[in-house]
């Protein structure tokens, strides 16, 4: 191996794969040069991942080549070790080190300095200290890795890729759980380490990050590549329309009411400082009756997050909640005895009870909203459930089916009829409509747009910025867990959207 | 047509469980033809029911009610309360404690000669004794997030020494005739006491699960405590009632235990039960998962394994090694629940006979 740097690190030719029933990849190009930041982008499903596995060897390819350096002979991965040997070293965003032992021991775990079995730890140690200080790190070797922060940790994991000779670094999410301090060093490292000629992928979804250190991006969208730019040339408003797939001029807005008149209107819900450490900083929100309000904003930006911390799902840090004038106390229960239902974005994990039947899925939320002890009667329970399974036509065999037995769209009719049947004054729906056919997304759309003209609130929020357009009266968007802005009545289009969720470079 | 009742039958949540009680019953009616015959007969003027039946059911309602208790933790905790046996023995010695007040006896122990205190007040320590230790089960488990095996092996293990330190380390009879009337007979009732209690442990929790949304909560919460939560369901709350509500039975059994040797043996009162209580459960058709749960199904189980154990020891097994035969017998049981095996039973059998043989 020469001492010159090479080129090209690494490049990615024309790679395909598919799942059971989607192409996950298509003719997907990436090539990274040494001393390279290069950020990987895309919303969710887009593909970032799978071209990471696909490159680390966790997954197999269809098509295409990879050619690692100046070679002209591709090579495949059969696994992340297989690639680690190669120079391809992945950090990922839940550090897999082991907190319980030290630093030293986490560095050279697998590979450690010794004779015969016994480890000299006098080497050891000695070595890891010198690993440490070239990447400028400063901490005690020999302490547990537990003892340090989530950021400390991850660097320490970057340290161990970074000494088994790895050319090219893989950072996916790094800073997800960083606070901004953190992300300041963790950037400063990433810096020394383009300086010395690696090359690093970075996946993120915070813009500004990208901006902020960041060479290269490459874009996907739905397994598809769609290009690589210099991040200088490519403005933020270019990239958050690439990432979505549209462009500012050919989307007209499709809702031009005035936003309902509300002069006057006592708000529904009023949030004050409302904020989350780590979730959602402190923002002001009022919600009127009647009125449908969307929360947009790129994955990760902090909307539900914003609607966890209003419906008490997690416990705010700091400001306060108001329902109807009145303060309300912190746990989901008295959020639902104020009148709130929440549908969560995770159907699978946070929504259905899976065993349970249809039935008792339904009427759950109703039954803890009475009580324990006053158990809704047999009769009523099944008038209560055949009702709804006919008003949200829910297809399901039977009201004793087990839930897990329905399709995804019907889950999910059945957890936002469980919250209708409570007759929630203030209803927020997390990404109600995601990962189910167009039709149940329309009819959700219907009935959100159908409660509303009843005088309910609804919080609606979806990565699809048509289907907030044509549902809500008003969106706040979010950006970087940041409350940025809100557009209502003729402001809403999606362009300003966009505009306003890429921000920094945008025109105002 | 036979296929379609069978298929109706097997697919019926009891059926197994059921099946299963029935043909260790059938066996035991080939070994001794006499089993199901029950006789009165009189003691001391006292009339007594008595057969094999009894005697099943008699001696099988610690391990029914510890059963019941054991049911709604697995439930709500995907767990099991490994400690119960030895808060068994806690709360019988601390009982018996309480009733002779820690007077020394004669024969040199703490054994009773007298009340101290009334009865009543002895039977309501044992309750809430055993309720304190569920207490605090509960705590480790629902508030400390400790894995439920570990929180209750704590009492595993400290428990029965507890029960050592309030028994002075001796076995300590009570000699008053009325302490043996809940593990025994009371006079001139001639079903055992200790069925009645067990039943009414069964009916109350069966009422209360009847009459109140504690049953689907407690189902929920087990399957989906995320889920429950944002339904407004206090899980850690339900998750802590149910450990109490196990330790408890514990203390019911504890006193039933005691009761009927009249004395508490802290060493061996309810040893070992804690596992025959967990498999009680499972071989009820319950998932140790959590989740989704009958109680039937678990007093079924119960029921199943202390017939096992009665008629064993009844074929001169020594108790030695009734374990031995009662584990070969138990595998066969949990196999034939095992989805697994019916799979791999299934498939063998389209192996055998090809759908289209004949052709090569």
């Amino acid at each position: 191996m020469s001492d010159a740097l090479p080129k090209t690190l690494l490049r990615m030719r024309g790679i395909g794969k598919n799942f059971p029933g989607a192409r996950a990849l298509d003719d997907v190009e990436f090539t990274l040069k040494p001393g390279e930041i290069h950020a990987l982008m895309g919303e969710n499903g887009a593909g970032k991942s799978t071209l990471i596995k696909v490159l680390t060897g966790a997954e197999a390819f269809e098509s295409g080549e990879i050619y690692l350096g100046d070679s002209k002979t591709p090579v495949i991965n059969h696994s992340p070790q297989e690639a680690q040997s190669r120079g391809i070293s992945t950090v990922y965003q839940e550090v897999n080190l082991c907190t319980n032992l030290t630093v030293a021991e986490n560095l050279f775990v697998g590979r450690q300095p010794g004779r015969a079995g016994f480890v000299k730890w006098g080497e050891m140690n000695k070595r890891a200290r010198a690993v440490i200080q070239r990447l400028g790190i400063n901490i005690d070797v020999e302490k547990p890795l537990e003892v340090y922060s989530v950021a400390i940790q991850q660097m320490v994991a970057i340290a161990r890729a970074v000494d088994i000779s790895a050319r090219v670094l893989i950072l996916d999410e790094p800073t997800s759980s960083l606070d901004e301090h953190e992300v300041r060093s963790l950037f400063c490292l990433m810096r020394k380490l383009r300086d010395e000629g690696m090359g690093i992928i970075f996946v993120t979804h915070f813009i500004e990050q990208v901006y902020e250190v960041c060479d290269k991006i490459t874009i996907l969208r739905n397994g598809q590549f769609i290009g690589e730019y210099e991040t200088e040339n490519l403005p933020r408003r270019e990239l958050v329309s690439k990432m979505l797939g549209k462009a500012f001029d050919d989307l007209a807005s499709i809702r031009d009411e005035a936003a309902e008149a509300r002069t006057g209107a006592e708000p529904m819900v009023s949030a004050k400082g409302l904020g989350v450490r780590g979730g959602i900083q402190p923002f002001d929100l009022d919600i009127y009756p009647g009125e449908v309000i969307g929360l947009a904003g790129l994955l990760g930006s902090g909307r539900t997050e914003l609607a966890r911390a209003v419906y008490a799902a997690d416990h705010p840090d700091s400001g306060e909640l108001t329902v109807k004038g009145r303060h309300i106390g912190r746990t989901p229960l008295d959020a639902m005895k104020a009148g709130m239902g929440f549908c969560p974005e995770n159907r699978k994990e946070e929504g259905v009870v899976a065993e349970l039947s249809v039935r008792e899925n339904l009427i759950l939320a109703e039954q803890t909203k009475r009580g324990v002890f006053k158990l809704m009667p047999r009769a009523e329970q099944e008038r209560l459930a055949e009702e709804y399974i006919e008003k949200l036509q829910i297809k399901t065999a039977g009201m004793e089916t087990p839930v897990k037995q329905l399709s995804g769209g019907n889950q999910q009719k059945v957890i936002v009829a469980r919250w209708l049947l409570t007759h929630p004054d203030f209803l927020i729906l997390d990404e109600p409509t995601r990962g189910i056919d167009v039709g149940t997304k329309t009819e959700i759309q219907k009935l959100v747009i159908n409660l509303a003209s009843q005088g309910m609130s609804v919080m609606f929020i979806s990565s699809e910025i048509d289907e907030m357009l044509r549902t809500c009266g008003r969106i706040c968007v979010m950006r970087d867990t940041i409350k940025v802005g809100e557009l209502s009545g003729g402001e809403l289009s999606s362009a300003a959207i966009m505009s306003v969720i890429a921000g920094g470079g945008s025109d105002d | 047509m036979t296929e379609n009742i069978w298929r109706r039958l097997s697919g019926n949540r009891m059926f197994f469980p059921l099946a299963c009680l029935f043909l260790v019953l059938i066996v035991n009616l080939l070994v001794t033809p006499d089993f199901f015959s029950i006789k009165i007969m009189s003691i001391d003027g006292d009339p007594h029911l008595y057969g094999r039946v009894v005697d099943i059911l008699n001696r099988a309602s610690e391990l029914m009610i510890l059963a019941v208790g054991m049911t709604i933790v697995v439930s709500c905790s995907a767990g099991t309360d490994i400690s119960v046996g030895a808060v068994m023995a806690f709360s019988g010695a601390v009982s018996i404690w309480f009733l002779g007040f820690g007077v020394l006896g004669v024969d040199g122990k703490y054994s009773v000669f007298a009340y101290q205190i009334p009865y009543f007040a002895g039977i309501l320590i044992a309750l809430a004794v055993g309720a304190l230790c569920g207490a605090c089960n509960g705590f480790l488990v629902s508030k400390l997030k400790i894995q439920p095996m570990v929180a209750t092996l704590i009492l595993y293990t400290g428990g029965r020494g507890a029960a050592q330190l309030f028994a002075g380390g001796q076995i300590d009879r009570v000699e008053v005739p009325s302490y043996k009337w809940l593990g025994n007979f009371i006079p001139g009732i001639p079903v055992p006491t200790s069925v009645f209690l067990a039943a009414a442990v069964i009916i109350i929790t069966a009422l209360v699960l009847k009459f109140t949304a504690l049953g689907m909560i407690i189902q929920s919460v087990g399957i989906n405590n995320k889920a429950s939560r944002l339904m407004g369901m206090r899980s850690s709350r339900v998750v802590f009632l149910a450990y109490m509500f196990c330790g408890l039975c514990a203390g019911i059994a504890g006193l039933i235990a005691t009761s009927r040797i009249g004395a508490i043996d802290a060493n061996n009162c309810g040893r070992n039960i804690e596992l025959d209580a967990i498999l009680a459960v499972a071989l009820g058709g319950n998932s140790l998962a959590g989740g989704k749960f009958s109680l039937a199904g678990s007093i079924i189980g119960a029921i199943t394994i202390q017939s096992l154990t009665t008629s064993l020891l009844a074929m001169n097994v020594t108790a030695d090694q009734l374990p031995v035969y009662k584990a070969i017998v138990v595998i066969i049981i949990v196999a034939l629940q095992s989805p697994e095996l019916k799979r791999m039973v299934m498939n063998g059998r389209a192996r055998l006979i090809p759908k289209n043989a004949g052709a090569k």
